[in-house]
């Protein structure tokens, strides 16, 4: 087997928890991160969990089933061959049902008590259930052995977003008025087990905006005080980073000095030049100035929450597969896998 | 051939008495909560007295509105232009809170020693925290009760942050839906069902499902469930009467509602969805705002012409005032692309929608969290 030699950010760790604020790119990040991590050669799992078949669209494949696909395969690296990486659309129900399966045998009047509601209604009065079944599943795939050794060299889920993370990954613990014995309880507990090891870290994906940094902030707090036996937080990742132009000169436009090195910049650029265009052009960048300022504002508050920071860019013609694999060596380089 | 939509006009809509309710929708994170609260203000500002019911203010736009706790009450907001003039307007802001609204209903409904029982029930505590719908459920109910009061003339609605815009026109009624669902009272009552002819089959596989649901849940928790529809068992057809009057409420003339998006293809195609839905519903539909889009820059030159004279730039000798011109032509020729998109797909949602007037509202370089951040997103409304 080839092991790469390098060290990442996230060495030993198993299982990736991606969340964010909503549309800030956690499915995005999660593929690409998982694409990144599968370079070194193992097979990597990605997972989604809110029945939106996010992975599917990304990878335009037909939707995927209860199922591990094989969606890609990662970029040969260091000279040894990418490794496999596999998709999994999990649903509430399908795990209920493989769930009962395991535990009672009762594949056959799962069909029949679809059809009654009975899932529905058993994973509405009980949320909790839902959310301890969708990571079982994670903790299953993390788990799973063949040969001895691990199926996959990590698991990376894309889970719900910042606001809903905290209950779905049970950070605080308590069993959501869920069955206090039993193998529900059982299970929850294993789960719990996976997740609260060093195996297992909670990445943040945001914009440099005000309200996903500050969900950022706040989301790896809440893991923070838990501390020891709790979720370890594990990168910030800035999204859509635009690339950033220097603006190092003074502002032209309470600088009249500036103003007329921009017009005779202008000038000797051929451009007919009366003053009005250079003042125009001279507003645009005062206005980038002010985007650049708060933007830096907001990564300072980033980098206070003393977590390893990534930046990906905004790929400005949209993301496709190609995209994704410029995205997963952005991460590779930046230590993230 | 650009289809070029109707402007929409957000004035003549406030300025209009007979509209009495505004509902921003649109799905997470374009602007509504932003949106609603810049409408609200702007008609405050124009002579009407404005209630602007919001869910999830930013942290610092709720302190400017003087929502500091989220107590469920309607608060005078400070600041507003012409409030202390004689036929000047107000604007009162509150924060949704759900369970209280919740808790409300059930004490609005029951005797005390019920009320009491339902509220210390885990289920119900569960369910009026964190079911998937309730959120949407109680802003419904909230606006209900707020027209309801007729203490203000003009409601400005912000609706919860759920991935589609959908679901704030649908959770209501599948929570009321699974109140007064069947399985629901079959699971907690057999009883009751269990004498008439033709459930008797049912029945058999009763003991199979109640099994398998005590096998999921555990049996503490469908006692529970048991305790909390024995308790609520005379509430259950109000909730979906609420629903419905509230809904009933959202298609009469004075309810407008304006779809929120943001300049991006997820976003606008949500939109769309939620226009067809609303024109199917027969609901009253004021139009589209394109939220944070960026400005055109100056039409004095193009982005072809930036990038050329800048290329032409870099090919002479550095100096201070080229390296000034290359970063603002490269900056001109990136912004015109960027607002060029955006007018693109603005422009095909027009195509399919040609009839649904379009407001844009540019990007601020900054978030918003002031009054004066509000009122500017009120004056942009318009044409651009
Ligand atoms: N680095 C990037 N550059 C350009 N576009 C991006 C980038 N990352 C994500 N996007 C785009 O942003 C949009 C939202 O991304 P994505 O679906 O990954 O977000 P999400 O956080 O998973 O959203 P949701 O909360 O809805 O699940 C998509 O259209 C995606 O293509
Ligand atoms: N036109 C705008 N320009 C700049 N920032 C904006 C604009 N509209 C909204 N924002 C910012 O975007 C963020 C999300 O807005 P919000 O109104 O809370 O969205 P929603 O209610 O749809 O989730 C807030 O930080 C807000 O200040
Ligand atoms: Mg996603
Ligand atoms: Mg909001």
């Amino acid at each position: 087997m080839v092991v790469s030699l390098r060290d990442t950010d996230w060495d030993g760790v198993r299982l990736h928890v991606v969340t964010g604020k909503g549309g800030t790119g956690k499915t995005t990040v999660a593929a690409a991160l998982a694409l990144a991590l599968a370079s070194h050669g193992k097979p990597v799992l990605l997972m989604e969990v809110e029945d939106r078949q996010g992975i599917a669209q990304l990878f335009d494949v037909p939707p995927l089933p209860y199922e591990e696909r094989r969606v890609a395969v990662a970029p040969a690296s260091n000279g040894h061959p990418g490794g496999d990486l596999f998709a999994l659309a999990v649903d509430t129900e399908s795990a209920l049902i493989e769930y009962l399966e395991m535990f009672y045998n009762l594949r056959q009047a799962g069909r029949a008590l679809t059809r009654l509601g009975v899932f529905d209604f058993a994973t509405t009065i009980a949320p909790g259930l839902g959310d301890v079944l969708l990571t079982g599943k994670a903790a299953e795939a993390v788990r799973r052995k063949s040969g001895g050794s691990p199926v996959y060299g990590a698991v990376v889920l894309d889970a719900p977003p910042t606001g809903r993370i905290g209950r779905f990954l049970n950070v605080s613990s308590e069993v959501s008025g869920l069955a206090k014995v039993g193998p529900i309880r059982n299970h929850a507990d294993t789960v719990q087990r996976v997740f609260r090891s060093p195996q297992t870290v909670v990445h943040f994906v945001t914009l440099l905006e005000e309200m996903p940094v500050q969900e950022t902030l706040d989301g790896i707090a809440d893991l923070k005080e838990v501390g020891q036996g709790g979720i370890q937080p594990g990168a910030i990742i800035v999204n859509m980073v635009r690339k950033c132009l220097d603006l190092s000169a003074k502002d032209p436009v309470t600088h009249p000095r500036e103003l007329e090195k921009l017009m005779a910049g202008l000038k000797a650029a051929g451009l007919a030049e009366d003053g009005e265009l250079a003042a125009d052009l001279a507003a645009e960048l005062a206005d980038e100035a002010r985007t650049q300022r708060t933007q830096a504002g907001q990564r300072r508050l980033l980098d206070a929450a003393g977590q390893p920071c990534y930046e990906l860019p905004l790929v400005t013609e949209g993301i496709d597969l190609a995209a994704l694999y410029r995205l997963a060596e952005s991460l590779r380089e930046q230590g993230a896998a | 051939m650009t289809a070029k939509p109707t402007a929409l006009a957000i004035d003549q809509l406030i300025d209009d008495r007979r509209t009495r309710i505004i509902v921003c929708c649109g799905s997470g994170g374009v602007g509504k909560t932003t949106v609603a609260a810049a409408i609200g203000l702007r008609a405050a500002e124009r002579g009407r007295h404005v209630v602007v019911l919001t869910v999830d203010p930013a942290r610092r736009l709720a302190q400017s509105m003087g929502l500091t706790a989220l107590d469920n009450t309607p608060r005078l907001v400070d600041g507003v232009n012409g409030a202390q003039e004689a036929n000047g307007g107000s604007m009162h802001a509150m924060m949704l809170d759900m369970k209280r609204t919740f808790d409300e209903i059930v004490e609005a409904h029951a005797d005390p020693d019920r009320a009491a029982q339902i509220l210390a029930n885990p289920f119900y505590q569960s369910l009026s925290s964190s079911f998937a719908g309730t959120q949407e459920y109680m802003a419904m109910e909230k606006l209900g009760q707020l027209r309801r009061a007729d203490e203000w003339d003009l409601i400005v609605v912000d609706t919860p942050p759920s991935r589609s815009a959908l679901d704030f026109l649908d959770a209501p009624q599948r929570l009321g839906r699974f109140l007064d669902g069947r399985l629901l009272r079959l699971l907690v009552a057999p009883a009751r069902f269990g004498g008439k002819a033709g459930l008797k089959v049912l029945n058999a596989g009763f003991g199979m499902v109640t099994g398998v649901v005590t096998k999921i849940i555990g049996s503490q928790m469908l006692k529970d469930v048991q305790t909390f529809v024995s308790a609520m068992d005379t509430m259950f057809g109000g909730f979906r009467e609420r629903a419905e009057y509230t809904y009933r409420l959202l298609r009469m003339p004075g309810t407008a509602f304006l779809v929120i998006a943001a300049p991006e293809h997820d976003a606008l195609r949500e939109a769309s969805y939620f226009v067809e839905r609303l024109e199917r519903d027969g609901m009253p539909l004021a139009g589209l705002a394109v939220n944070r889009m960026h400005r055109s820059p100056t039409a004095r030159l193009s982005a072809e012409r930036s990038v050329v004279a800048a290329e032409a730039l870099r090919a002479m000798p550095a100096s201070e005032s080229s390296q000034l011109a290359i970063t603002a032509l490269n900056l001109h020729a990136e912004r015109i692309r960027q607002a060029a998109k955006e007018r693109r797909l603005t422009e095909r949602f027009t195509a399919a929608h040609p009839l649904v007037p379009v407001a844009h509202i540019p990007a601020q370089p900054e978030d918003v969290h002031d009054l004066d951040g509000l009122r500017m997103i009120g004056t942009s409304f318009g044409p651009s």
